[in-house]
């Protein structure tokens, strides 16, 4: 029985559960907002300047695809200790709530450009001609025809890239952000036991299992076909 | 503006701590030799067991996948790494990462393999069995390099995706690129060592987003 | 039908479901060698479903069938080695889209007989030529049309030397010239003495290459005969009405 109870003394000991429960509650409830907050920022801004891509305006189009580029290459990490560290040497000071949201929204932004102007890019070429020959305006047409075809096509991968990215919610730990993570590894290092970081884990899957699923229903209902 | 040039972009301080970066870039590479293969592997085993007739194995199997995708890769790290040695296994930081990055990168293969998997029509299994090819030998020879070939840009997108994931291990102290980086800004109190990182790893990876995005066009319609 | 030869197929009573829906009804089925038998029936009847009990891409669930004296459902049995035996061309073609023609053919010569590549590749290329398309032997399936895909389906099936060859609706999807040129195949393969069921709509081919033609209904055979008889004014109305209907 001794490797049993160890096991259970290590990952749940009861009185530690009663004790960081709320706070980690509290944690959770601070990483959805923080997650909402950056999929409704990112994917707005993804379609805006997908939009702003389909005017086709040369410098504007390279300026985009070089942002987007960058965005999606260099490691989310990266960019987030760039910022947090470097900002307040050049006399801005943002929270580390700020920074972290601010961060992971230019990324889900360029991820979402790059697949919504993909689904746009996908709208056959005879779309725009045949709404064109009714006389619809350029702005008509991407609204009421091409739009809604291409966010359709993009419903699969735009899930499953927000997944991601909330997902590296978690990283805002290392630049203080209270979320899951941070308050998990705070309170574990604080009473030399595992559990808080075990409840922590059972969130973070209570959270994001659903979420999985329902990316896997969402893909399954709007398959994006290959061949 | 200069305050901005001299904080990110000072050329003085990125010439100075560059030989830092070298060394934190091959042990970033060191990883990504490691772990890129074992997700490989493991993504393999899984989808593999996701073709097996025992449903029990099947149900096991899915429910890992999808636990091991849910949970975030640091949250995961650091459970096996601080989490771990109270219950007594006490894991070096660079094998923490790779078993943490095994455990996630397999999950994502294995579904991109999946997809692959049901991307072939069932008529090529049909056909291959039909000449007396063994399950096995359908599987290898006829089924999956069709699924790769269906699959190659998810997995392409998903090595590019490891390769970022690399930048994680700097908070269990590993001395990859952005841990070397890092400690190069603590010592000159200026973050141009860590935009020098962000620009390597564009020269890294930039090329095989390229790629990516030309495969992705070409596969559309 | 030759009732001095050994049957080469015997099926007993062959049933399989999906479910609650019976596809296959008990059907008894015997087949002599070096005969062309002809399965008709309106979509759903399970002739499809029959072929593939054949060879077992569906496992039946009751009845037994017995190939050239072997026990196609015993648990001992060796699936593979069996299907060498019984060779199978479905109505989509399922070229391997990776691999050349020859590619194509060769690849059961070498994984599941082991022959070596000079022997497999003579081997292969004598079966292209068989089907007149050994001058393909290095394209792939996206540059052959339809009816050379389903010939080269043909050689993938005979290079192995089978016993019986399955055709499970050979010339469906194909254009009526390109079907020609599949069933002057099938007809030269008859020729040689191949013993052959077909599951298709060619009425005119049945007329001509069939020995026996089997009326398929709701997964029993409801009658069987020489085509003289079944397309002939003495076949059961139920029969002689689908003919009607299939003969426009």
């Amino acid at each position: 029985m001794n490797g049993w109870s160890l096991f259970i003394d290590t990952f749940f000991r009861p009185d530690l559960i009663v004790r960081y429960l709320p706070p980690i509650l509290e944690a959770v409830v601070l990483t959805v907002e923080i997650a909402v907050l950056i999929v409704a920022t990112g994917l707005i801004g993804g379609l805006a300047l997908a939009c702003a891509r389909s005017f086709e305006f040369r410098p504007l189009n390279l300026l985009i695809a070089v942002f987007a580029d960058v965005f999606r290459t260099v490691p989310p990490l990266v960019l987030l200790v760039l910022v947090y560290f470097g900002l307040p040497n050049v006399g801005v000071t943002l929270s580390s709530f700020a920074v972290l949201w601010l961060v992971l929204s230019v990324v889900l932004t360029a991820f979402a450009e790059e697949i919504l102007w993909a689904g746009i890019l996908s709208v056959r070429r005879g779309q725009w001609e045949a709404a064109r020959s009714t006389g619809l305006s350029f702005a008509q047409t991407l609204s009421y025809v091409v739009l809604p075809q291409a966010i359709r096509l993009a419903i699969p991968p735009l899930t499953n890239r927000s997944i991601v990215i909330t997902k590296n919610v978690a990283l805002g730990s290392v630049i203080g952000v209270p979320e899951i993570l941070n308050v998990a590894t705070t309170a574990e290092s604080f009473v030399g036991n595992s559990t808080p970081l075990m409840l922590g884990a059972l969130c973070y899957a209570m959270l994001f299992i659903p979420v999985v699923l329902a990316g896997r229903w969402l893909e399954s209902r709007f398959a994006w076909r290959r061949f | 503006m200069n305050a901005i040039v001299a904080q990110f972009f000072n050329l003085e301080i990125m010439a100075r701590t560059y030989p830092i970066l070298v060394h934190g870039l091959g042990m970033t590479l060191l990883l990504c030799f490691v772990v890129v293969p074992l997700g490989l592997s493991g993504g393999l085993v899984v989808a593999f067991a996701m073709q097996s007739p025992w449903r029990m194995l099947r149900a096991f199997i899915a429910t890992l996948v999808d636990f091991f995708r849910a949970i975030p890769p640091l949250a995961l790290l650091i459970f096996i790494h601080s989490g771990l040695p109270f219950a007594g296994i006490r894991l070096d930081p660079f094998a923490s990462v790779c078993l943490a990055f095994f455990l996630n990168t397999s999950s994502y293969y294995g579904e991109v393999y999946r997809a692959g998997i049901e991307s072939v029509g069932r008529g090529q299994w049909d056909a291959a069995r039909s000449t007396g090819l063994s399950a096995a030998q359908a599987g290898l020879y006829v089924v999956l390099p069709q699924a790769i070939r269906n699959v190659l840009p998810d997995l392409i997108s998903n090595t590019i995706e490891v390769v970022k994931l690399t930048s994680l291990a700097s908070v269990v102290a590993l001395p990859e690129l952005l841990y070397s980086s890092d400690m190069a800004r603590a010592v000159t109190y200026n973050a141009s060592p860590l935009v020098l990182a962000a620009l390597t790893y564009l020269v890294l990876l930039w090329p095989f987003v390229r790629l990516l995005s030309r495969l992705e066009h070409r596969v559309g319609h | 039908m030759n009732e001095k030869s050994l049957p080469i197929l015997e099926v007993r009573a062959l049933r399989k479901s999906f479910g609650d829906f019976v596809a296959v009804d008990g059907v008894d089925l015997t087949v002599a060698p070096q005969e062309l038998v002809f399965v008709i029936g309106p979509s759903g009847s399970g002739k499809s479903t029959l072929l593939r009990c054949l060879n077992r891409l569906e496992e039946p669930t009751g009845g037994s069938i017995v190939v050239d004296g072997v026990d196609l459902l015993s648990a001992k049995v060796n699936i593979n080695l069996i299907r060498r035996q019984i060779g199978m061309v479905f109505q989509s073609f399922n070229l391997y889209p990776h691999m050349t023609a020859r590619g194509n053919v060769m690849l059961a010569l070498r994984k599941v007989l082991r022959m070596d590549k000079t022997r497999a590749d003579a081997i292969a290329m004598h079966a292209l030529e068989r089907v007149g398309l050994a001058e393909k032997a290095a394209a792939y399936p996206a540059e052959l049309s339809g009816g050379q895909q389903q010939r080269v389906a043909i050689a993938r099936a005979i290079a192995l030397e089978p016993k019986i060859m399955l055709f499970d609706e050979p010339t469906s999807s194909l254009d009526p010239e390109l079907a020609a040129s599949v069933l002057a195949v099938m007809r030269k393969l008859r020729d040689s003495g191949m013993t052959m069921i077909v599951v298709s709509h060619e009425m005119r081919f049945a007329r001509e290459a069939a020995d026996r033609i089997l009326f398929m209904e709701r997964g029993a055979i409801v009658e069987k005969g020489p085509p003289e008889w079944i397309f002939g004014p003495h076949a059961q109305p139920r029969t002689r009405a689908f003919v009607a209907q299939i003969i426009r």
